[in-house]
């Protein structure tokens, strides 16, 4: 094969099967994959849940993770935050000409990685070839199936007097691609916090915990799930800021640039909305994950300010944390 | 880059010290007489005021009125204008600092410019326009420079650097604003709003980052000429506690100085450098123009004449309008930034003007009044 990816490859033709055959396949094949059909055929599920994503991000690699990954842990974390564990993916890939084959098949190579963590399939795909400047290197659109396996876990289960929960510290994904796409030159090791989400969930579900609610804090971070929850119930949560896990290095990032750690974007990182009652163990099963150490009791749901998250300070004085609006922007001075 | 910023913080967030200042506060205001309206003149201040709800713990007779510093805030129309008209030049590069891309002008703004196709690009440092000028040799790239004393140094050697190299497509349009001269003119100025204006300026918080530049020294005249004290503080919500304390204490003992409470890294006269760098690429401007408080004498920094072939401004003078573009009727941003209003009394407030879709620059710049209020919301006051 060619070192760079040609218009041709994307034809449809010889070089359009070569390319699916010898990179794709290679790796990601599996019985129903390899049958070569227009559709997969699958084994019914009994409660499936469903849902899609499109990657785009620069730098295609980044510290702790690369677009290949984030594609997989993107759509089966959608999954399991509805406590659905993933199964079955789809993968359409729209490469720009010219992009090098040797990065096409590291991003693959990652896939495959991260979809064995989550026990699932790559069952159909797609490939596109488009000129050169009509995308920014590669996009990736991933669909999902998966099985339901929690009970009743979704926005509307949230209710007064719940706990709030994060996995682990906020905020690295979002200051991860800020450090490497500016350049900074930083002397910490910062990464992404980029991670498959099913086995905590399944490991939660595994030890009885009924969670309310789940939700990874993807774009918009923390401040966006916790908006969303308050004003889909009409219900306030209450946040202590000083039991919100942060890194230094985030929070080292934030000072420079002026932003709000709980603005940034995570990729491995969820929210819980749980009884009280199952906090301690719920924090016991996280903390044995990566990074789950971190993981914390920040809040918990009341009424007060119907709609809005409201902070504590550590001084004493309250405020809210707004939704995070329009595109992050450094300060000026 | 040295990321281990943790000290930078830390110590100037610490619940125990702000408690502590905050109890001082209320007692050394027992022996004020009356009410002390303080304005922080910049939009960091009112931020980080806004942000760690300081506000709550003052007593009632410590009263904060918004200040018109924040350079985005303060950039009229016309200006804005002059920036979309040259991004959407052909074969132009505009580059501007943040905030800058989201103001918009009469016609749109930068952001909108760029959604249009038009090569806007933002940058954390000046420096960076220069290494775009590089790599785009057959492009003019033009530099919307903004910012008060605390980045004109940046913008000073980022020209001086241009020279130096022999980079030829690097144009500068000059926007840098000046602090002392706007708060000369909230004090003097007396036209019928301002007597009708309640809340009269008793002393003034100084911008730390300014005065590291230009010294603290700039501010000399508001006790010595006003009766106006001013403590130049840091930004941190221990650093204003302390110049809110640092002010009390002067009033309650009958003093009206000149004090630094960002000791840290501010000094009297400044950074002789760096000024002299801007002394020579830069003179007064006659007059500026600032939103909502109109044309104000010597507030603002143009290129030498000797530069004059490296001015945006006047290397495209033909396209550039001249005319003053009114601000939208409804809103007051004017008198927010005099300090006359508060965001809440807008009557778009939070309705048809939200940081989403702002209709004014307050609401725009993370740091203006207005965004301030929207975002935090003010729960116990
Ligand atoms: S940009 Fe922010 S910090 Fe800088 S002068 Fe304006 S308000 Fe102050
Ligand atoms: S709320 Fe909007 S319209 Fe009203 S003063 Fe502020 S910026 Fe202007």
């Amino acid at each position: 094969m060619k070192k760079c990816i040609t218009l041709a490859q994307g034809n449809g033709g010889a070089e359009n099967h070569a390319l699916i055959k010898e990179l794709f396949w290679r790796h990601l094949g599996n019985d129903i994959l390899d049958r070569g059909e227009d559709a997969a055929v699958l084994k019914a599920l009994e409660r499936p849940a469903f849902t899609t994503d499109s990657f785009t991000v620069s730098p295609l690699f980044f510290p702790g993770g690369d677009i290949g990954k984030l594609s997989v842990c993107g759509t089966c974390n959608d999954l399991a935050m509805m406590g659905a564990q993933p199964r079955y993916l789809s993968l359409s890939v729209v490469i720009e000409e010219g992009f090098e084959v040797r990065s096409l098949e590291k991003i693959v190579r990652s896939l495959k990685k991260e979809l064995a963590l989550n026990d699932a399939l790559v069952v159909s795909g797609d490939t596109k070839v488009v000129p050169r400047g009509s995308v920014d290197g590669l996009f990736i659109t991933t669909s999902g199936i998966g099985e339901l396996q929690g009970e009743g876990i979704g926005i509307k289960a949230i209710r007064p007097g719940d706990a709030i929960i994060v996995s682990r510290d906020i905020g690295r994904h979002g200051a991860a691609i800020f450090a490497a796409r500016e350049g900074m030159e930083l002397e910490s090791a910062l990464e992404s916090d980029c991670a498959s989400l099913w086995p905590q969930v399944a490991a939660l579900l595994e030890a009885g915990i009924q969670p309310h609610a789940l939700r990874d804090a993807t774009r918009g971070g923390l401040a966006a799930v916790l908006n969303e929850w308050a004003e889909a119930n009409a219900l306030c949560i209450e946040i202590d800021e000083e039991e919100i896990p942060i890194s230094d290095e985030v929070r080292g990032i934030c000072e420079l640039l002026g932003f709000e750690p709980a603005f940034l974007a995570n990729e491995g990182t969820f929210v819980l909305a749980l009884d009280p009652a199952d906090v301690p163990l719920a924090l016991e099963i996280l903390e044995a994950f990566p990074g789950g150490e971190a993981a914390m009791r920040i809040g918990e749901v009341k009424g007060e300010y119907p709609g809005k998250v409201v902070l504590n300070s550590p001084w004493g004085t309250r405020r809210f944390l707004d939704w995070p609006t329009g595109e992050l922007l450094p300060r000026i001075c | 880059m040295n990321l281990t910023l943790k000290n930078l913080y830390d110590d100037f967030r610490d619940p125990k010290t702000i408690r502590a200042l905050a109890e001082l506060i209320h007692q050394e205001s027992e022996g004020l007489e009356r009410p002390v309206n303080i304005m922080e003149v910049c939009g960091g201040h009112t931020h980080t005021i806004m942000k760690y709800g300081l506000k709550q713990l003052l007593p009632e007779k410590i009263r904060f009125i918004h200040g018109p510093g924040c350079p985005v805030c303060i950039m009229p129309k016309e200006r804005i204008d002059h920036a979309y008209i040259l991004a959407r030049q052909p074969d132009v590069i505009l580059v501007t600092l943040g905030d800058m891309i989201k103001v918009p002008g009469s016609r749109g703004s930068l952001q909108q410019a760029r959604s249009e196709g038009a090569d806007v690009r933002f940058v954390y440092s000046p420096l960076d326009a220069l290494k775009i000028a590089r790599e785009n040799p057959g492009k003019s790239v033009i530099f919307f420079a903004i910012g008060f004393e605390t980045t004109t140094p940046m913008t000073a050697a980022l020209i001086r650097r241009a020279e130096d190299l022999g980079v030829k497509n690097l144009l500068y349009h000059i926007n840098h604003v000046t602090v002392p001269e706007v708060m000369r003119e909230l004090i003097d100025s007396r036209d019928e709003h301002i007597d009708s204006y309640n809340n009269r300026i008793d002393a003034f918080i100084g911008p730390s980052h300014v005065s590291v530049i230009a010294g603290a020294k700039i501010y000399r005249e508001f006790p010595e000429r006003y009766g106006r004290p001013v403590v130049v503080s840091g930004f941190e919500p221990v650093d204003v506690m302390e110049g809110v304390l640092m002010l009390v204490r002067q009033f309650t003992q009958g003093r009206r100085e000149l004090e630094i409470q960002y000791k840290r890294s501010v000094t009297m006269e400044g950074n002789l450098a760096a000024q002299r760098q801007i002394d020579e690429v830069f003179e007064k401007r006659g007059l500026f123009k600032w939103r909502g408080l109109g044309n104000i004498p010597h507030s603002a920094l143009k290129l030498l004449e000797a530069y004059a072939h490296l001015d945006a401004e006047k290397v495209y003078a033909e396209i550039l309008p001249v005319e003053e573009i009114e601000d939208h009727k409804l809103c007051i941003c004017g008198d927010i930034l005099r300090g006359m209003a508060e965001p809440t009394e807008c009557q778009v407030f939070g309705t048809a003007c939200t940081p989403s879709k702002p209709l004014g620059s307050c609401m725009v710049s993370s740091e203006g009044a207005c965004a301030a209020y929207y975002k935090y919301g003010d729960l116990l006051k």
